[in-house]
């Protein structure tokens, strides 16, 4: 990463060098700001930034750019996903100039789950724009602010702008040069759909050190805590584009269901592990269903509590 | 932005092309239909994506694959076809030209060539033309 202005905190970490945390926010249906503030509490001073979600798995949800205020608010570092399959580029402008107005300073650009996943099959899709296209987008807005229309902005916003890329789903040697694409277009940072496959993640990395995308990318690998066989299941038939070998779904099944939980906890503390070993990789981001309070206790299992100036916020 | 008086009613409702234009149309339509599932976006990138058509993508990709293809390289959403993007990645290896073609920024659909002839608009730099702040951004960015 070139040394210029950190635009967030974790912006300034990724810059120093450290090896980052972030999380995924559990989604919320509650009009409750409670909710929220319950949520962040697990990881408050855990992990370094947690991603507010955008209606995932297309289903409705709380609004990210929402969730994303309500943690700043808690002293929670948001990073807000957006993904194209909802909004046109008009919407995406708008909620990208609200975000920043609330404070938000990362965001994961994505095309997002399409909507025969959900439970509003029935809806009209939009998909104005990819991912990259909402990256430049983005990166627009940022850095020539204007609109994408040329239009000038008033105050431009200041993101650290992410992407996704998923290392285990095919065409696997064409997504290391599909990486290459997002950071052309703008991605600063990159996070991994969940890995299990380390052997496909070593590849995906080797591959991206031969094109030269690491001096200009950080990558976070997805790491995934199951709490039960039946999640792991879950992960490996219902999540499009996952790659859930089955001596994963034999070893959860090793155990009696109510040590299930603590087996998910080992099993992403020795991904972490070994994904830390892995040459590029410069953090992790972890995630779970239903599983938050495991969180804490992998991040802290790994060794990497405290976390940096966690509950520091302040942006440059 | 010049030159950019383009009609803006959906292509079904537009008075239809006459003469050469609508005969061009007409041959595009049933070329590019009966060769390559064309959708007849108007702005054609067949040859940046190993002539498989980004339009036949559910999500309407043209930069590449969603993180949803399936393990056996299948779409996630109609399971029986194969993901667009694993066909662009082995059409443009097998390619003589614009193999690096796959890797540039495209830019945002111009959602009004829809159902219009991207010969013609490639002949006359209609197919070009983009919103002024990516023009801005995209110098030297193939795109």
């Amino acid at each position: 990463m070139t040394q210029e202005v950190p635009r967030s905190h974790l912006h300034r970490l990724l810059q120093a060098g450290e090896f980052v945390v972030t999380a995924e926010l559990q989604t919320s249906d509650s009009a409750d700001p409670a909710r929220i503030a319950e949520l962040a509490g697990t990881l408050r001073g855990k992990v370094d930034a947690v991603n507010c979600t955008d209606n995932s798995a297309a289903h409705a949800h709380i609004a990210a750019m929402a969730a994303a205020r309500l943690l700043l608010d808690q002293g929670v570092e948001p990073v807000m996903q957006l993904v194209c399959r909802d909004r046109n580029r008009l919407a995406l402008q708008a909620d990208l100039l609200g975000a920043a107005a609330l404070g938000v300073r990362n965001i994961v650009c994505m095309t997002g789950d399409d909507v025969s996943a959900g439970d509003h099959p029935e809806t009209k899709p939009i998909y104005d724009l990819d991912s990259v296209q909402l990256i430049r987008m983005a990166k627009i807005m940022r850095d020539q602010g204007t609109y994408l229309s040329g239009r000038a902005l008033t105050d431009a916003p200041s993101f650290l702008i992410g992407a996704v890329e998923n290392p285990f789903a095919p065409p696997l040697e064409f997504r290391p040069m599909r990486l290459g694409t997002k950071i052309e277009a703008g991605a600063e940072f990159v996070q991994t759909q969940i890995c299990f496959n380390l052997d496909k993640l070593r590849l995906f990395m080797a591959r991206c050190g031969e094109l030269g995308l690491l001096d200009h990318m950080s990558v976070l690998a997805g790491v995934f805590v199951p709490n039960s066989a039946a999640g792991a299941r879950y992960l490996r038939d219902q999540v499009p584009g996952l790659d859930v070998p089955e001596h994963v779904i034999e070893r959860m099944d090793s155990v009696p269901p109510e040590a299930q939980r603590e087996e998910g906890i080992r099993l992403a503390l020795e991904i972490v592990e070994a994904v830390r070993q892995i040459a590029g990789v410069s953090g992790i981001h972890l995630m779970t269903i239903n599983h938050e309070e495991a969180i804490p206790r992998v991040v802290e299992g790994a060794g990497l509590l405290p976390r940096p100036r966690a509950t520091d916020v302040a942006i440059a | 932005m010049e030159g950019t008086r383009v009609d803006r009613r959906p292509p079904e409702t537009a008075p239809p092309a006459k003469g050469f234009r609508r005969a061009l149309l007409l041959v595009e339509r049933v070329t590019k239909e009966t060769v390559w599932d064309c959708r007849m976006c108007g702005q054609c990138i067949l040859h940046s994506t190993g002539l498989s058509c980004p339009m036949r993508c559910p999500k309407n990709l043209r930069n590449g694959p969603c993180g949803g293809t399936l393990q056996d390289g299948s779409c996630e959403v109609l399971p029986e076809m194969k993901c667009v993007w694993v066909a662009a990645w082995e059409g443009s290896r097998r390619l003589p030209l614009w193999r690096d073609h796959i890797q540039h920024v495209e830019p945002p659909v111009d959602w009004r060539l829809q159902g219009t002839s991207s010969w013609e608009n490639l002949l006359t730099g209609r197919d070009r033309q983009v919103p002024e702040g990516w023009s801005g951004s995209a110098r030297g960015s193939g795109s």
